[in-house]
């Protein structure tokens, strides 16, 4: 049988997968004190050669697609893999966005400087929390640098995750991203029983929902005879198996929307976020939510898309729930990195306006969207790792008080992250929310834009809070300090608030690309 | 070219004001160079335009699209002609000699390089607003004068009567502003277009009404700008400014802006009778109540503060007079540009002898100490006044010649004006330059040096000459009739018979004054049993109390009453909602116990929500 693979169209995930065995091999095979520049070496430059692909990929072809009334759009298009693998437009976006987010992370996730014990994560992850072993590898510097290895699975599996044109595939995609990251979850160096406590609820919930998504993924295939998303598409239409489909659409969607931190699916978040190590939470935060928008997107616009009629009802109230629990909760946050959970909960409740509007507008503003929140949501957690006293973190929200007095800098940049997640013109915040509210409203979504506005007015008091706790509080005398970070996060900040503020103050070339990027390929 | 006009100061005050400290050494003379070439520049640029045909002289330079937003198109670019030609030689050529003046004047002063920086902005400024080619960048400039004006008159931050005179004139200048603002939105809505040819050809298709509001706003900012009644008030404040800058942007230039605007937009004017009148009832108010308060002022530099609005309260009545009057108003601008800044120089320059003191009583007899000052003081105090051959005679008379033909009243208004101004300045020579010398102990006075003499007597002679150059050689009637129009006033008093009514009025005013204060010795601390009149006139005539009870209490009562409002209508809605939110948040976070088997239990809920919604969307 010949079939199609397209090894070029699949090299970026490609890379990463082969890097990822290379990395395994690595630790088994190089000794101790040379692993963590290899594995960094490696890390980097997979993610830098797979993004250089992802570019050739895109300027390399011109195709005409008939759904698409701009006519030619540029950059490659095929269902590749013998029909489990599109790559499309706003395929190749969605995975240069998880490598820039990744090489940024990459950054956070190697830094040495923070802690004075080493990286943010455990010595040796087989001691048990508070003994002696525990204390002797610690003082010995060891690195846990099998992180490395996890990591670029979790890249490669996310990279799969939102061009995915098959439900078998993108479940296979799911646990090959998810499993190193509750892994790398259990893993902090401060606080380890938190840690792994936050990790095996991560394990246990996200199980429960995978089960959900290929028990979904079941019912289709029995109501459809298939798990391809264009002939699911069409069998759905003239299918007369109504049980099967809508319990399909329903388990499928709870898998997603548990990955992307809908409510009522998001209870994991602030128990998750709270535990992490911060660099592993600022890569999450910002790459899973990307990924699964990526695939919640695809599979509502292609796999679903004939269904739309169906499904938008249940997508309003899932929405709506989720911006206004989302905002509400995040009020009484006393904790900085539960709140950010929660705001992160708020911001997927806007994202899903993208999903609500089922239109191309919906489709490009969604693609900024995930963009300009990825890097914001990326910088902030990063700076929540740096504000630390003796014991690690410092996240309690009154330890903030005055740190734009101490640290004006930092204090700064954090506002700035803050005005952008709070939607503040001039800020890339802005310009994704306008877009993406403008899509809603265009997409018949009225009366849930209204809602969005009223929850991202209450979004703004916890953010304005900390900006007001953080310069026009008098610093506490025992309060924590900005620990000065190595060049590696100082590079992944930089970059985020570069973003940042780039795309709130000349956001129009991105505009333009995500719109040119067209549909999803069917 | 043009460009390099503007280029030229706003590189200066860029270099002088980020460069820093490193500057200090040569940023004064830096400053002087770029104004002096602007200068250099303006002047071929005029001897371009004389060599040129009436019909192409003006020139344009279109630089870049400001702002394109669908209709709303608004260029940068300028537009040289007549009329901004000797704007542009004026604010130059005046800036540049106090610019030289200041290298002395300022000598001392540690921040004397930033100062510099101001004034290289401000020449910029005043260049840009001169040359726009249209109402909204003339905006741009307008409001770049502003901040210059603020930040020199407040230069003595360390003062708080400093710091608060720049707050007062940039929060009157506000109100003017709005003005200009309104008449910009509103040429806008009407004719679709902002620039100086647009409106003047939209002009008159559009309806009288709207055309004299747009008239009327524009007043208004004129009044603001040009410290005209009841916008007056901030600019005696002004003075607490270095002298240089009260003699080039609070005498000379920025002042008469208002002047410039009107004659700008006087396709505006020429449709509207009522927006003229109104014009020239605030012309004919001010320049009377200016006067007045000019005649008991001890301060010099208030005097002569009084005085420039009493003089641009001559030039706005002019500019109400139509094409009669359009012409006689530059002109009258331009001679009073040259005889103020040279008063005001030679005040800088007493004060500069007698230890920064501005206090009249404690002068006297000073015309021996300095003779160079008393000279051309003396010049400047004959070209006021009106006396013939001097520069303010000739620009002068023509505006009551003009006055009287459009109405007695106004014509009287102006002869009483020239008999106060003939009154004040003999005053102000009188206690300064003659009588004993009343002078504080210690203090020696000097004559200043030659980087500060030798401008005043640039402007002094051009107070003695420019007037008869300007009519006879430059016959600036007709340079600028392309422009503005021109017509010879219809006339019932000819001026034959006008002109010895004047000189007699001048030199009675003068005489009384010398009666006054010449014959007599003057009292060093001022008497305090004088009539009403003085003390109104000591007190701006008012002008801080009527805006205080009419603006500033009903504003302040309206601020509290407003504030309970807020305090407990407002935030009692929004704490109720805030606290209501609160509450929510409290109880929803119930929800969010640890135990995985509730999270579980919630996502099998939301499980059995969704496949709900999705059966019911199919029912």
């Amino acid at each position: 049988m010949n079939v199609n693979i397209s090894y070029q169209a699949l090299a970026p995930i490609i890379i990463l997968l082969t890097s990822g065995v290379l990395s395994v091999l690595i630790e088994a095979l190089v000794p101790r004190t040379f692993r963590r520049p290899i594995q960094l070496v490696l890390v980097l430059s997979s993610i830098v050669l797979a993004f250089a692909y992802l570019v050739f990929n895109s300027t390399i072809a011109l195709t005409s697609d008939p759904a698409f009334s701009g006519g030619q759009i540029k950059g490659l298009r095929e269902i590749a893999a013998a029909g489990a693998i599109a790559i499309d437009g706003p395929g190749m976006v969605i995975q240069g966005i998880i490598l820039l987010i990744s090489f940024s992370a990459a950054l956070l996730l190697a830094e040495r400087q923070i802690d004075p014990q080493g990286d943010a994560f455990t010595a040796r992850a087989s001691t048990l929390p508070g003994s002696e072993d525990e204390r002797q590898f610690t003082a010995n510097g060891w690195l846990q640098t099998e992180i490395w290895p996890l990591f670029l699975f979790c890249v490669g599996g996310m990279l799969l995750f939102p061009v995915s044109n098959d439900f078998l595939i993108m479940f296979v995609a799911l646990e090959v991203f998810s499993l190193p990251l509750y892994l790398l979850a259990s893993m902090a160096r401060r606080r380890r029983l938190l840690s792994q406590e936050a990790a095996l609820k991560y394990f246990i919930l996200g199980s429960f929902s995978s089960a959900f998504f290929l028990f979904g993924a079941a019912l289709i295939y029995a109501a459809t005879s298939s798990v391809n998303f264009s002939v699911v598409s069409v069998a759905m239409e003239n299918s007369s198996q109504d049980g099967l489909i809508i319990s399909g659409i329903a388990m499928i969607a709870v898998g997603l929307l548990f990955k992307v931190g809908a409510v009522p699916f998001h209870q994991w978040v602030p128990d998750v976020y709270q535990g992490s190590p911060t660099p592993l939470v600022a890569f999450m935060s910002a790459a899973t939510k990307v990924a699964a928008f990526g695939a919640l997107l695809r599979v509502f616009y292609v796999a679903f898309g004939s269904m739309r009629w169906d499904w938008r009802p249940m997508m309003w109230v899932i929405a709506g729930l989720t911006m206004i629990i989302g905002s509400l909760l995040a009020v009484t946050q006393t904790d900085m990195k539960r709140m950010l959970a929660f705001s992160s909960v708020a911001h997927t409740g806007f994202l899903l306006l993208g999903v609500v509007a089922s239109s191309a507008a919906g489709l490009s503003s969604s693609l900024f969207y995930l963009l300009a929140y990825a890097f914001t949501s990326l910088g902030t957690f990063a700076i929540v790792g740096l504000v630390r006293d003796a014991s690690g973190e410092a996240t309690h929200l009154s330890q903030w008080a005055g740190l734009g007095k101490k640290s004006p800098w930092i204090a700064s940049i954090f506002a700035l992250f803050l005005l952008a997640l709070a939607g503040i013109p001039l800020t890339s915040g802005f310009t994704g929310k306008f877009a993406i509210f403008t899509a809603a409203v265009e997409g018949g979504a009225t009366p849930l834009v209204i809602i969005a506005v009223l929850a991202s007015a209450v979004a703004a008091f916890f953010y304005a809070r900390v900006i007001v706790l953080m310069f026009f509080t008098e610093p506490p005398t025992d309060g924590p300090a900005v620990v000065i970070p190595s060049g590696l996060t100082t590079v992944a900040i930089g970059i985020s608030a570069a973003f940042t503020l780039l795309l709130g103050i000349a956001p129009q070339p991105v505009l333009e690309l995500v719109i040119n990027v067209g549909l999803f390929i069917r | 070219m043009i460009a390099a006009l503007i280029g030229l100061p706003l590189l200066g005050a860029v270099v002088l004001l980020l460069g820093g400290r490193r500057t200090n050494a040569w940023g004064h003379l830096l400053a002087v160079v770029m104004s002096a070439s602007s200068f250099f520049i303006a002047a071929m640029l005029f001897m371009q335009m004389v060599g040129k045909p009436e019909e192409e002289r003006e020139i344009g330079q279109f630089l870049f699209d400001w702002i394109a937003v669908g209709a709303f198109q608004i260029p940068f670019g300028f537009y040289l002609d007549q009329l901004a030609i000797v704007f542009v030689l004026l604010i130059t050529g005046v800036g540049t000699l106090i610019h030289i003046y200041s290298i002395g004047y300022m000598a001392h002063d540690p921040n004397r390089r930033q100062f510099f920086g101001y004034l290289n902005l401000f020449i910029a400024s005043m260049l840009l607003l001169v040359l726009a080619d249209n109402y909204f960048l003339l905006y741009l400039g307008w409001e770049s004068v502003g901040l210059a004006s603020y930040l020199l008159i407040s230069f003595y931050q360390q003062k708080p009567s400093a710091a608060a005179a720049g707050k007062k004139a940039f929060i009157v200048n506000r109100v003017g502003d709005v003005g200009l603002a309104l008449a910009i939105l509103l040429m806008f809505v009407t004719f679709g277009t902002l620039s100086f040819e647009g409106v003047a050809a939209g002009a008159g298709l559009a309806a009288p009404t709207t055309v004299t509001w747009i008239g009327l706003a524009l007043l208004l900012a004129a009044c603001g700008k040009s410290a005209q009644f009841p916008l007056q008030s901030w600019l005696l404040d002004a003075m607490e400014g270095p002298t240089p800058v009260s003699a080039l942007i609070h005498a000379a230039t920025m002042v008469t802006a208002g002047v410039y605007l009107i004659v700008r937009a006087h396709a505006i004017f020429d449709l509207s009778e009522t927006a003229r009148t109104a014009v020239v009832i605030v012309g004919a108010i001010t320049l009377l109540l200016g006067a007045f308060i000019g005649t008991a002022k001890d301060d010099i530099k208030k005097g002569l503060a009084g005085s420039t609005m009493s003089q641009i309260g001559y030039m706005i009545l002019a500019a109400g007079l139509g094409p009669v009057g359009y012409v006689f108003a530059i002109f009258h601008l331009l001679t009073h540009g040259m005889f103020k800044a040279g008063l005001f120089l030679g005040a800088g320059s007493v004060m500069h002898g007698m230890h920064d003191d501005v206090n009249m009583r404690h002068y006297g007899a000073l015309r021996t100490m300095m003779k160079v000052t008393y000279a051309t003081f003396a010049l400047g105090f004959l070209a006021i006044i009106g006396v013939p051959p001097f520069a303010g005679f000739w620009s002068k008379d023509e505006i009551i010649h003009a006055a009287f033909g459009q109405n007695l009243f106004i014509g009287l208004a102006t002869l009483l004006g020239a008999g106060v101004t003939a009154f004040y300045m003999t005053r102000m020579m009188a206690m300064t330059f003659f009588g004993e010398a009343r002078w504080e102990q210690d203090v020696k006075p000097h004559e200043s040096p030659a980087v500060m003499t030798i401008p005043m007597i640039v402007l002094a002679l051009g107070s003695a000459f420019g007037g008869m150059a300007m009519l006879f050689i430059g016959d600036i009637e007709h340079w600028l009739e392309p422009v503005t129009g021109f017509a010879y006033p219809q006339n019932s008093v000819s001026k034959a018979v006008l002109i010895p009514i004047t000189l007699a009025v001048i030199l009675g005013g003068a005489g009384y004054a010398w009666l006054c204060y010449g014959r007599r010795p003057i009292p060093v601390d001022a008497p305090t049993n004088v009539s009403l009149l003085t003390k109104a006139a000591r007190a701006d005539a008012y002008g801080d109390a009527i805006n205080e009870s009419l603006f500033m209490r009903p504003g302040q009562y309206l601020t509290r009453s407003l504030t309970w409002f807020d305090a407990k209508a407002i935030d009692g809605f929004v704490g109720g909602i805030a606290a209501a939110v609160g509450g929510l948040s409290a109880r929803s976070r119930r929800l969010q116990n640890g135990y995985v088997r509730s999270y579980a239990l919630t996502m099998f809920g939301g499980a059995t929500l969704i496949a709900l919604i999705l059966l019911l969307v199919r029912l």
